[in-house]
Order: structure tokens, then C-alpha cells, then sequence
């Protein structure tokens, strides 16, 4: 079954304190080449039947109202990924 | 229902009776945790607690309503990102918008389902330093305007429990300006800001007033001997809370001095 794959991400003007309590981590693991991290989200819609155009609309509609907050998050991609 | 204090020879602050026709409703989503101390708060303030449930689809006849703090749906997704949905909030964010502006006030979660129901501007991220804080906190009253802080005098500080992990209020610079403009910053962290809020707010209002949120916790402040500085039970700012639920029950029945 297809689904929609939905990726939200802090706006970059949002400091983002989980990416950047990852990135103190980091090197502490021995990995030293990467300067920042920031930490989003991933949302996976599992849709019964063909993804129409209609329920794509449906799904970013969902992304825009209750996946994020546009305060303080972007929806970064929606995008539809065959099983 | 009367309040016996907790303390045997504490003497509870005295209600005033002609208040008790006010009706505050508390409402209870899966994961509210201060429901029943929100509800106590109105009780020993003299009003009369009202309990709603977050799937009813009516508010009743409430004169006021108190969204209360906890972890509503576990915090998943965002910090009151579910609640803000339910049925109750739709008949609540009507209730504030109309001309009618019921008094509603967020505390702690409670100000993030309001955020996240845009009756308020900004929104809460983790706290900048990422660990869950519990301490006394002290604030100062900023606008004392509001239907919640009409008891307090202007730039008042007061001292209240603070307990959170996502308390880090953000908003984008031009509406903190203009928040500050509007006198709409109601509450400010004094000597120490906790989570890195954004010029130290701890609680901020709608353009009308009638609707307040913030992170600390007045409703654990409302009763001698187990608020803040409560080691001899007496004098402290142990009920530096009770003020809110006495501001919005005053005003209900017409009698704010």
C-alpha cells in the first residue's frame, strides 16, 4: 500500500535544543566532522487504495494544521512512496 | 463544600461567600494532572469549580473556564498539539472570540493548547538547557488589566511553583513587539529565566484580556503552608496564587475594587 511520507523540520531562525544537544554528543562518539544538527520529524500516512489528488491535498492540509506548527516548524516535504 | 486547611493550626484564607455563585469549569483531557489542585484553587478562592470533560461537546453555563497543566496526550506530537482538537476546545476558542470574552486561562500545558489553538500568540520549544525543571519561581505582574490579575497590583511580584520541559516561549520578534506595545506581556521571570523564554515572558494575554496563559503554576500557591516558602506555614508567599482565581470571580460578579 502507498503512503505519504510528510518531513517537518524546525524553522532555521528557531534555535533547535535537541539538535544541538545531539551535536555536543557527536564527538564525544569520535564523530568530528559534523558542525551542527538539527532534529526533525517524520510522518508516515498509509493510504488504502491509490493516492488521488485529492488525498494528497488532504495530506498536506493535515501537515499544514496538525503535523506542524507553523510558529515554529516547516513542512519540508511531502512526498508519495510506493510499498 | 468547605476546605479544612492541611495544616492543623493554619487558618485558610477566607472566602467571601457572595462568590461562590461563580462558576469556573476545569477541563480534563487524558494526561491533565492539576485538574483536581486547579479545581481545589477555585474552591479556596470562593468560587465554585465546575468539571469538564475534553469530548463534551458543551461548556454549560460556566462564567469562566481553566485549561490545567499536565502532559494532555502524552505531550505526542507537540506539547497540546492533540488537545487543542478536541471537541470542548472548539466550544471554548468560540466562547473567548465572542462578545461574550469568557475568561479563560492556560496554565502550563493549558498555555500551550492555547498556543496551539492560536488564542495565543507564539508557541513553547524544550527548555533551552533540554531538563525538566521543578523550582519556586518568582514573577513580576506586568499588566494587572487581565480578567485573571485584576487582584494583583501592577508589577507585583509574586512566587509560584514552575514545573516544565518544553517552557521555552518563542514568538518572531515582531510580535513580541508587539505583544510589549499592547501591554499583552502579563507575567515576567524575575532573577532567573528558566527555559530561555523570549525576553523573559512567563505569561502573556489576548488583545481583550479575557484570555491568559502561562507556564508556572499559581493553582499549587493557594493554600497556607503548601506553597512556596511554606517552612513555618505562615507569611510566606505560600498563597501568591490564590489572586488569579479571586481577580476572575470578582469580576464575574461585578465587585473588582
Amino acid at each position: 500500500m502507498p503512503r505519504i511520507v510528510v518531513d517537518v523540520m524546525p524553522k532555521p531562525e528557531i534555535l533547535d535544543p535537541q539538535g544541538k544537544a545531539i551535536v555536543g554528543a557527536l564527538p564525544r562518539l569520535g564523530f568530528t566532522s559534523f558542525s551542527s544538527v538539527r532534529q526533525g520529524k517524520r510522518f508516515e500516512l498509509t493510504v488504502d487504495g491509490e493516492v488521488t489528488d485529492a488525498i494528497l491535498a488532504q495530506a498536506r492540509e493535515a501537515a499544514e494544521t496538525l503535523l506542524s506548527n507553523p510558529v515554529i516548524e516547516d513542512v519540508v516535504n511531502v512526498e508519495v512512496v510506493e510499498a | 463544600m468547605t476546605e479544612l486547611p492541611l495544616i492543623g493550626e493554619a487558618v485558610a484564607v477566607a472566602a467571601e461567600p457572595r462568590l461562590a455563585g461563580a462558576k469556573i469549569g476545569v477541563v480534563t483531557f487524558p494526561g491533565t494532572l492539576d485538574d483536581r489542585d486547579a479545581a481545589r484553587a477555585v474552591r479556596l478562592a470562593g468560587g465554585t469549580p465546575v468539571p469538564l470533560w475534553h469530548a463534551d461537546n458543551a461548556l454549560g453555563d460556566v462564567d469562566a473556564v481553566v485549561i490545567p497543566g499536565g502532559f494532555s496526550y502524552g505531550d505526542y506530537l507537540r506539547a497540546g498539539a492533540i488537545a487543542r482538537f478536541a471537541p470542548l476546545m472548539s466550544k471554548i476558542i468560540d466562547a473567548a472570540n465572542s462578545g461574550a470574552k469568557l475568561p479563560v486561562l492556560g496554565i502550563c500545558n493549558g498555555f500551550q493548547i492555547l498556543t496551539e489553538s492560536h488564542l495565543l500568540p507564539g508557541s513553547m520549544i524544550k527548555n533551552d538547557h533540554l531538563k525538566f525543571m521543578c523550582r519556586d519561581q518568582v514573577l513580576r505582574v506586568e499588566n494587572n488589566s487581565t480578567d485573571w490579575t485584576l487582584d494583583y497590583e501592577a508589577g507585583q511580584e509574586i512566587t509560584v511553583p514552575l514545573k516544565n520541559q518544553d517552557g521555552q516561549y518563542i514568538a518572531d520578534e515582531k510580535t513580541l513587539d508587539a505583544l510589549e506595545a499592547e501591554g499583552r506581556v502579563v507575567f515576567r521571570y524575575v532573577g532567573f529565566n528558566p527555559n530561555g523564554s523570549r525576553r523573559d515572558i512567563a505569561g502573556i494575554s489576548n488583545a481583550a484580556g479575557n484570555v491568559v496563559g502561562l507556564m508556572p503554576h499559581p493553582e499549587h500557591a493557594v493554600e497556607v503552608g503548601y506553597g512556596p516558602e511554606s517552612l513555618d506555614g505562615i507569611g510566606g508567599s505560600d498563597t501568591d496564587g490564590l489572586a488569579f482565581f479571586t481577580s476572575v470571580l470578582n469580576k464575574i460578579v461585578g465587585a473588582n475594587k
